[in-house]
C-alpha cells in the first residue's frame, strides 16, 4: 500500500507542476502581451510597454515563470493589480469562505446523494428509482446561479425566511452565519445531488449483481443484512473517488453563486480579478483551486486504499 | 438433517448409496417459463429428479438447455422474469415452491447449499475469508469465538493445510482451486441436505479440478450429502455421480446410473454426444469424429413432440407427431425415445474414416513421423527464454525452450496455467519479444522477432485462431469484410478476384454464402469460430497456432471444428500448435506432444509415446487428472499444493515440490538436462526411463482399447 | 428486491437468428450466450419504448425548430419594436405572454430567438471537444506505453481546473466572443472525453481482434479507427449528449458572469444577466422564463443521453 500512496503523491505533485504551467502560460501566452490586456485593446503602446517592464512582462517567459513559482513557493504569491496589497492577504479570507460554504453544502448532499443512490438501486427499476433518477438528472442540469434565483426569489425575497447575501456581518455566531450559507449551500446541493447519487446507484447495482452478493443471499442471510455486510461495503468504493472529483466542480459552481450571494468566497475573488484583470490574484485564484481539487483526490485515493484490501494487500501470494 | 437409519422398503437400484429416509430432492414435471415482452417462453418443459439421501445426481446437457435454471429454480433464486408454471419440487418432503420468504431463508441456513463456477467472484472481496465462513455459522446462532472454532475446523476439512493462515486471507490472495475450497467450506458449514454444485470447476486447471472432485467425492461420503452435480462436462460428472440426466432443449431425455448410460445409451442424442468426444487414445488417423446435425430449438421454439427430432439419424413420422414417453429401458434406466431399443444404431453424421483420405491422415501420424525427423524443420526453436520484468521481480516464463515443428504436423502443447504455453505461442508470433540469445528459424532462416521487422511472406505464413471468437471477431464487421481484409492485407487481393477467394475459402470452412454478409453476434459460436478458421488460412499459411480453438464450444460443436482442422490440414499441408487443456483433444489432433511447466519443456515425442508411457512423472500426474469417460483408471496420483510461482521456481527440478516419484537430494539440487530418453523421446527428469517404466507398469492409466461407447464400430 | 436477480435474457436479442440457422452445417449448435443480434434494431425499439427519452427528443427538437426558425415564429422583433421602451417590465399579458424586459422587449421573442445562439455554440464546442477527445483517447488507450503516461499527467491536470475556471481563464486571455466560447469550451471538454474514450479503448485493446490486425501487420491508424472506434462509438455517442448538457450549462454559467456571449444577442444567460437585479422588485418574468428554458433544454438533453446510456450499457 506504500508504494500506491507513494506513487499516487508522487504523480500529485507532478499534476500540480504541470498546472502551475497551464495558469501561467495559460494567462502570459494565449494573448501574447500581459499589458495589452490588462490595458486594452485602445491603449498607447507605450503605457503597455511600460506596464510589461513594471511587471517584468519584457523577460523572457521562463525567466518569468521561475519568478512566479519561486514566489508561490516561499509563499509570496505576488501584489495585486487592481486592490494594490499582496495576493495572500486577499486570497487566504477569501478561501476560507469559500470552504465553510463548500462544508456546508458537503454536509447535505453527501448523505442525502448516497441515501438516494442506494434507495434507488434497493428499488431497481421501479417508480421510486425511476423519481430519483429523474430528479438527480433535472437537479444536475439546471445551472446553480438558475437554482439560486428561484431560491432567493421563494425563500429571500418573497417568504423572507433567508437574508439574500450569503456575506454574514463581521462578528456573527456560527449559527447565524449557518442562516446566511444555508440557501447558496442548498443551490449547490441541487446540483450535486444528482451526480453522487448515479455513481452511488451504479456501484450498488454492480454490487447487487455481484455473485458474492448471491452467496450471501443463498446462505440464508436476511436481506438487510446481505446488503449491510456485503453490499454497501463494496458498493460505496467508487463513490469516494466521485466525490472527491465533485470538490472540484463545487469549487466550479462557486464561482455563480458566490457572485449571485454576493459573498465575499474565492469564486467571488475570481470573479472580479478577472473582470479587472489583475492577473496575478486570477493566476493565484486558479493555482488554490487546482491544489484544493488535487488535495482532495490524494485523500480520497488514501481512503479508497484503506477500504480496498486488492490494495491494502498485495495480490495472490 | 440427521441421517436416520432406517431400513428401506424399496432401494431405488444401482444407485451405489443405499437409501434411507425421505428422498432429498424430488423435482416432479417441473415447468418453467422465460416471459419475455409479454410473451411466455418455454424454458424448462417438464423435468422430473429424484435424488436419494447421499446420492449424487449429475445433469449434463450443452449451453442453453436449461441445466442451471433447474438449480436456481430448487434454491427459489430465479430471474424476475421467470415464471414457475407448473410440478413442484420437494426438498426432504417439504414443498419449497409454496414456502413463504422467511421459511425459504431458514432452509437455506440449514438444508440447501450452492457453488457454482467463479469462485474468485463468489465470495466477497473485502471481508476476510474468515469472517464469511464463520458467518454461515453465525447465522444459526452460534456465538462469535464458537463460529470462529467450527469454520477453521471447516476448513481443515476441505484440506487446506493451514486454517489459521487462510483465515485472515482476502480472497484475492488465494489461488483459484483455493477458493473453490473455501466456497465449498462455506455450503457445507451447515451440513445441508442437498449440496447443488453448478460447474463448479470449469475454469480450473485439470489437476487442480481433480483435487476438487476427489475432496467432493471424499466429503460427500463423509458428511453424507447428497448433491445435485451440473457440468458440461460428461468426463467430470462420470467421476463423481452415481446417477446422471440427460438434458436437452429443457426437457430430461434420459436418466440412468452412471456407468450404465456410458456404456449403454439408450437416447440417440445421448448416443450422439458420446461419440462427440474423442475417445481416449483414439487419433486423427481413425477417421473423423461424428458429430450431431443441426441446431438445438431455441428457448421458447415451440415443440410439438420429440424434441430431438429435427436432429436426430432415426427420426421417423412417430417422432414429430407424438410426444415418446420417459420409457424403462434397464434398471432404473429410463430414455424419453421412441426408437430407443434401436438408440445406437444411429447412423453416423460423419462418414467414418473418410475413404482416400485416411492415408495422408494416418501418413502424418504414424509412419511419418520418424521420416519428418530427416525433413527440413519449419520452426526450429532453441534456447528461447523469455523472461518478463513486474514490480522489481524477474518472471521467468519461457526456460530455454528447445523444440522443432516439422512441415504438416500437429505439434500439442499441453500444461497447466502458467507454464507458459500462451508465451510460446506469442512469442512465435512475434507478439512477444524473447529474451537476447534465443534462436526462433522458420525454414532454416532465422525469424525477426518483432512482426514489423518480419516479410510479408513469413508474416502469412504464421497465423492463429484464437479461443474465443467472440473476443477474436471484430463484432462490427461483417463476415465478408473480416475474411476480406485478411486477403487484402496479407495477400494483396482487392476486388473480383479477392471476392471469389472469399467464396472458395468460407465454402472450405463450410460457411454458406448468406453468412457472409452477417456480424460475428448473427451466429452461433462454431460458426464464428469458422469464420476464425477462415481467417487464419487466407494467406495460405505454413504454421497455425490453434490456442484452446475450441474450448469455448459445446462438444458436439468441437468435434465438427476438430474435422473440419484435420481436413484442412490434410488438404492444406499446414502445421498446427494446437494448445488444449483437453488431453483426449490433444491426443486426437496431435501427431507430436510437448508438456510445459514453468516456462520448462518436460518432456517431448510422439503423441502415442507420451501418452503411452513410459511417462515423465509430471505428464503422468497430468493423465491421471484427466477426466476421462471410458475404461477403468488407475490409482489417482495427486499433485501437492498449487503451482509455484515462476517469480520465484523451485531449485532443481522445478517440478521437484510437487513430484510423486520424488527421489531426493539431486532433484532438489541439480535442474535435470532435457534428454532423449528413448529415440524420439526428450524427457526432462533424473529417473532412468526403464525404472519411470517399471514403477507406471503396474498402474498406467488407461489406454484407449475399450470401445466403450458399443457404438458397434469396428474398432 | 434484491433476492430477485435480473431478468433472463432470452430470446430475439440473444441468441441466433433463426435465417442464420438455416444454412448451418452438421455439428452447428446455437451457444445461445445471449449475444447481441441484431443489435441497432433493437436497441431502436428499446429507445422507443422509454416515455422518458422520447419527451427529452421532443423538447430538444422543439427547441432547435425555435432555433431555425425563431425569427420566423417569433411574435415581436426580439430586439424590440419602435416605442416598445414605454412598455418596459410589464408582468406576462394576453399582448407579452411572458412580459416585458426592463428595456421594453417581449420575452417571449427573446427566450424564442435565444435558442440559436446557445444550441449552435454548445453543438459546435462539443464536436469540437468529442472529435479532439476521441483522437486522444483512442491514441492514450491503443498506444499506451510513454505516450499515455505523458498525455493522461497532462489531461489530469486539465481536470485539476473546474471547467467554468478554465473557461474564465482562457477568456479573459483571448476576450469575449461567441467564437471563443466555442473553442474554450471544446478545448477544456478534449481531457475530459479523451479520459472516457480512454476507459472505453482499455478493454477493446485487450480483445483478440485487435491482436489479430496486429498479426496482420495492419498500421495503427487502421487499428485504431477501423477496427477500435466502431466498438467505443456507443460510449462516445452517450458521451457526446452528456457534455452537449455541460456545455449548454457551462456557456450560460460564462455568459451569466459576463464572459460569454456578448450583447445585445438574445442569449438566455445575459438575460438572466441582465434582469435578475429586478428579482428584488417581485419583477420575476423577465428571469424566470429564460430560466426555465435553460431548465427544460438541459433536462431534456439529460433524458436523451440518460436513454441512450441505458440502451448502450447493457
Amino acid at each position: 500500500m506504500g508504494r500506491f500512496l507513494l506513487r499516487r503523491l508522487g504523480l500529485a505533485i507532478l499534476t500540480l507542476i504541470l498546472l502551475s504551467l497551464i495558469v501561467f502560460f495559460g494567462t502570459h501566452v494565449l494573448p501574447g502581451d500581459v499589458g495589452r490586456v490588462i490595458l486594452g485593446p485602445f491603449a498607447d503602446a507605450r503605457a503597455v510597454a511600460e506596464l510589461d517592464k513594471q511587471l517584468g512582462a519584457d523577460k523572457p517567459l521562463i525567466v518569468q515563470y521561475w519568478t512566479w513559482v519561486s514566489g508561490v513557493f516561499r509563499g509570496d504569491l505576488g501584489t495585486s493589480l487592481a486592490f494594490q496589497q499582496s495576493v495572500s492577504s486577499l486570497l487566504f479570507p477569501a478561501l476560507l469562505n469559500s470552504l465553510k460554504l463548500a462544508l456546508v453544502a458537503f454536509v447535505i448532499v453527501v448523505p442525502l446523494g448516497i441515501l438516494g443512490g442506494i434507495v434507488s438501486a434497493l428499488n431497481r427499476d421501479r417508480f421510486t428509482d425511476r423519481a430519483i433518477t429523474i430528479t438527480g438528472l433535472s437537479s444536475v442540469a439546471v445551472p446553480e446561479f438558475v437554482t439560486g434565483i428561484v431560491l432567493i426569489v421563494i425563500f429571500a425575497v418573497n417568504l423572507n425566511w433567508f437574508p439574500v447575501t450569503a456575506q454574514a456581518p463581521p462578528g456573527s455566531s456560527l449559527l447565524t452565519q449557518l442562516h446566511y450559507l444555508l440557501l447558496p449551500a442548498i443551490a449547490l446541493v441541487f446540483v450535486l445531488f444528482g451526480y453522487i447519487a448515479r455513481i452511488t446507484r451504479a456501484g450498488m447495482i454492480e454490487a447487487l449483481d455481484a455473485d458474492y452478493t448471491r452467496t450471501a443471499t443463498l446462505k440464508g442471510l436476511p436481506q438487510r443484512t446481505v446488503v449491510r455486510r456485503h453490499v454497501l461495503r463494496n458498493a460505496l468504493l467508487p463513490t469516494i473517488a466521485v466525490v472527491a472529483t465533485q470538490t472540484g466542480y463545487l469549487i466550479g459552481g462557486l464561482v455563480a453563486i458566490e457572485v449571485l450571494f454576493n459573498y465575499q468566497g474565492i469564486g467571488h475573488l475570481l470573479f472580479i480579478s478577472a473582470q479587472k484583470k489583475d492577473l496575478p490574484v486570477l493566476e493565484a485564484c486558479v493555482l488554490v483551486v487546482g491544489v484544493v481539487y488535487l488535495i482532495a483526490t490524494v485523500i480520497a485515493d488514501v481512503i479508497y486504499s484503506l477500504l480496498n484490501p486488492r490494495i491494502r494487500y498485495g495480490t495472490a501470494e | 438433517m440427521s441421517a436416520a437409519e432406517r431400513p428401506t422398503t424399496g432401494a431405488s437400484g444401482a444407485g451405489a448409496t443405499a437409501t434411507a429416509g425421505p428422498p432429498a430432492l424430488v423435482i416432479d414435471d417441473l415447468r418453467l417459463n422465460f416471459e419475455v415482452r409479454g410473451i411466455q417462453r418455454e424454458a424448462i418443459r417438464g423435468v422430473s429428479i429424484r435424488i436419494d439421501e447421499g446420492e449424487s445426481y449429475g445433469l449434463v446437457g450443452e449451453s442453453g438447455c436449461g441445466k442451471s435454471t433447474v438449480a436456481f429454480a430448487v434454491m427459489r433464486y430465479l430471474a424476475r422474469n421467470a415464471r414457475i408454471v407448473g410440478g413442484s419440487i420437494r426438498l426432504a418432503g417439504r414443498d419449497l415452491l409454496a414456502m413463504r420468504e422467511s421459511e425459504l431463508r431458514t432452509l437455506r441456513q440449514t438444508a440447501l447449499s450452492m457453488v457454482y463456477q467463479n469462485p474468485g467472484s463468489s465470495l466477497n472481496p473485502s471481508i476476510r475469508v474468515g469472517d464469511q465462513v464463520s458467518e454461515a455459522f453465525q447465522i444459526l446462532g452460534v456465538d462469535r469465538a464458537e463460529s470462529e472454532r467450527r469454520a477453521r475446523e471447516m476448513l481443515a476439512k476441505v484440506q487446506i493445510s493451514d486454517p489459521d493462515r487462510v483465515m485472515q486471507r482476502y480472497p484475492h490472495q488465494l489461488s483459484g482451486g483455493m477458493q473453490q475450497r473455501v466456497v465449498i467450506a462455506m455450503a457445507l458449514a451447515k451440513d445441508p441436505t442437498l449440496l447443488i454444485m453448478d460447474e463448479p470447476t470449469t475454469g480450473l486447471d485439470a489437476t487442480v479440478e481433480a483435487e476438487v472432485l476427489d475432496l467432493v467425492s471424499s466429503l460427500r461420503r463423509e458428511f453424507r450429502t447428497s448433491v445435485l452435480f451440473i457440468s458440461h462436462n460428461l468426463g467430470v460428472v462420470a467421476r463423481v455421480c452415481d446417477r446422471v440426466g440427460v438434458l436437452y432443449a429443457g426437457r430430461m431425455v434420459e436418466e440412468s446410473p452412471t456407468d450404465e448410460l456410458f456404456r449403454n445409451p439408450r437416447h440417440p442424442y445421448t448416443v450422439g454426444l458420446l461419440r462427440c468426444i474423442p475417445k481416449w487414445g483414439s487419433r486423427k488417423a481413425d477417421g473423423p469424429l461424428d458429430t450431431i446435425p443441426g441446431f438445438p430449438p431455441a428457448v421458447g421454439a415451440a415443440i410439438a413432440a420429440c424434441v430431438f427430432a429435427d436432429r436426430c439419424g432415426l427420426v421417423q413420422d412417430i417422432c414429430r407427431t407424438t410426444e415418446p414417453d420417459l420409457f424403462d429401458v434397464g434398471e432404473d434406466h429410463r430414455a424419453r425415445c421412441h426408437f430407443h431399443d434401436r438408440a445406437q444404431d444411429l447412423p453416423r453424421a460423419e462418414p467414418p474414416a473418410a475413404g482416400t483420405g485416411t492415408g495422408a491422415g494416418t501418413a502424418g501420424s504414424n509412419e511419418g513421423a520418424p521420416a519428418g525427423a530427416d525433413e527440413e524443420p519449419l520452426i526450429r526453436l532453441e534456447s528461447v527464454n523469455k523472461t518478463f520484468r513486474q514490480e522489481g521481480h524477474e518472471i521467468r516464463a519461457l526456460a530455454d525452450i528447445s523444440i522443432v515443428i516439422r512441415p504438416g504436423e500437429t505439434l500439442g502443447l499441453v500444461g497447466e496455467s502458467g507454464s507458459g504455453k500462451t508465451t510460446l505461442a506469442r512469442t512465435l508470433l512475434g507478439i512477444t519479444t524473447p529474451d537476447g540469445g534465443s534462436v526462433v528459424e522458420f525454414e532454416g532462416h532465422p525469424l525477426p522477432m518483432k512482426i514489423a521487422q518480419r516479410t510479408p511472406e513469413q508474416i502469412r505464413a504464421l497465423q492463429i485462431v484464437f479461443q474465443s471468437p467472440d473476443s477474436s471477431l471484430n463484432r462490427r464487421h461483417t463476415v465478408r469484410r473480416i475474411v476480406g481484409r485478411a486477403l487484402t492485407k496479407l495477400v494483396g487481393m482487392r476486388g473480383e478476384q479477392r471476392q471469389e477467394r472469399i467464396y472458395t475459402l468460407t465454402r472450405s470452412v463450410r460457411l454458406d454464402r448468406p453468412a457472409l454478409d452477417a456480424r460475428p453476434a448473427q451466429l452461433s459460436g462454431g460458426l464464428k469460430q469458422r469464420v476464425a478458421i477462415a481467417r487464419a488460412f487466407a494467406g495460405d499459411p505454413r504454421l497455425v497456432l490453434c490456442d484452446e480453438p475450441t474450448s469455448a464450444l459445446d462438444v458436439s460443436v468441437q468435434a465438427a471444428i476438430l474435422n473440419l482442422l484435420v481436413s484442412l490440414q490434410r488438404e492444406e499441408k499446414v502445421a498446427y500448435l494446437f494448445i488444449s487443456h483437453d488431453l483426449g483433444v490433444v491426443r486426437y489432433i496431435s501427431d507430436r506432444i510437448a508438456v510445459l511447466y514453468l516456462g520448462r519443456v518436460m518432456e517431448v515425442g510422439d503423441a502415442d509415446v507420451v501418452f503411452g508411457g513410459p511417462h515423465h512423472p509430471y505428464t503422468e500426474a497430468l493423465l491421471s487428472a484427466a477426466p476421462i469417460l471410458e475404461g477403468e483408471r488407475g490409482p489417482r496420483i495427486r499433485l501437492e499444493g498449487e503451482v509455484p510461482s515462476a517469480a520465484s521456481p523451485p531449485s532443481g527440478c522445478v517440478f521437484h515440490t510437487r513430484c510423486p516419484r520424488f527421489l531426493g537430494e539431486i532433484c532438489v539440487n541439480q535442474e535435470p538436462p532435457l534428454a532423449e530418453a528413448e529415440p524420439g523421446h526428450l524427457m526432462r527428469c533424473h529417473i532412468p526411463i526403464e525404472e519411470l517404466r517399471a514403477m507406471q507398469s503396474k498402474e498406467t492409466p488407461p489406454t484407449g482399447s475399450g470401445d466403450a461407447n458399443g457404438s458397434g464400430e469396428p474398432s | 428486491m434484491i433476492s430477485r436477480p435480473r431478468p433472463e435474457d432470452v430470446g430475439t436479442e440473444a441468441g441466433v437468428d433463426p435465417v442464420l440457422q438455416a444454412f448451418g452445417v452438421e455439428g452447428q449448435h446455437d451457444s445461445g450466450d445471449g449475444s447481441r443480434s441484431t443489435a441497432r434494431r433493437e436497441r431502436f425499439r428499446l429507445l422507443l419504448r422509454s416515455p422518458t427519452f422520447i419527451i427529452g427528443t421532443l423538447v430538444v427538437l422543439f427547441w432547435i425548430f425555435c432555433a431555425i426558425f425563431g425569427k420566423q415564429i417569433a411574435p415581436y422583433n426580439y430586439l424590440g419594436e419602435p416605442g416598445s421602451i414605454l412598455h418596459k417590465l410589464e408582468p406576462p399579458s394576453s399582448q407579452h405572454w411572458f412580459g416585458t424586459d426592463d428595456l421594453g422587449r417581449d420575452v417571449l421573442s427573446r427566450v424564442i430567438v435565444g435558442s440559436r445562439g446557445i444550441l449552435v455554440v454548445a453543438l459546435l464546442a462539443t464536436a469540437l471537444g468529442t472529435v479532439a477527445g476521441t483522437a486522444i483517447g483512442l491514441a492514450t488507450g491503443y498506444v499506451g506505453g510513454w505516450l499515455d503516461e505523458v498525455v493522461s499527467r497532462i489531461l489530469d491536470a486539465f481536470l485539476a481546473i473546474p471547467v467554468v475556471i478554465l473557461g474564465v481563464l482562457a477568456l479573459v486571455a483571448l476576450g469575449p466572443s461567441s467564437v471563443t466560447v466555442i473553442l474554450v469550451i471544446g478545448f477544456v471538454f478534449t481531457p475530459i472525453i479523451a479520459r472516457t474514450v480512454r476507459a472505453a479503448v482499455l478493454p477493446e485493446r485487450e480483445q483478440e481482434y485487435v491482436a489479430a490486425a496486429e498479426l496482420r501487420h495492419e498500421r495503427r491508424s487502421y487499428v485504431m479507427f477501423v477496427e477500435i472506434l466502431p466498438n467505443v462509438s456507443g460510449p462516445i455517442l452517450v458521451e457526446f449528449t452528456v457534455r452537449v448538457g455541460y456545455a449548454i450549462f457551462a456557456i450560460v454559467t460564462l455568459t451569466f458572469l459576463g464572459f460569454g456571449i456578448q450583447p445585445p444577442a438574445p442569449d438566455w444567460g445575459l438575460q438572466i444577466a441582465s434582469q435578475y437585479i429586478y428579482l428584488s422588485g417581485h419583477i420575476w418574468w423577465p428571469t424566470l422564463f429564460p430560466a426555465l428554458a435553460i431548465a427544460s433544454l438541459v433536462v431534456a438533453v439529460n433524458l436523451v443521453s440518460d436513454g441512450l446510456a441505458r440502451v448502450f450499457e447493457r
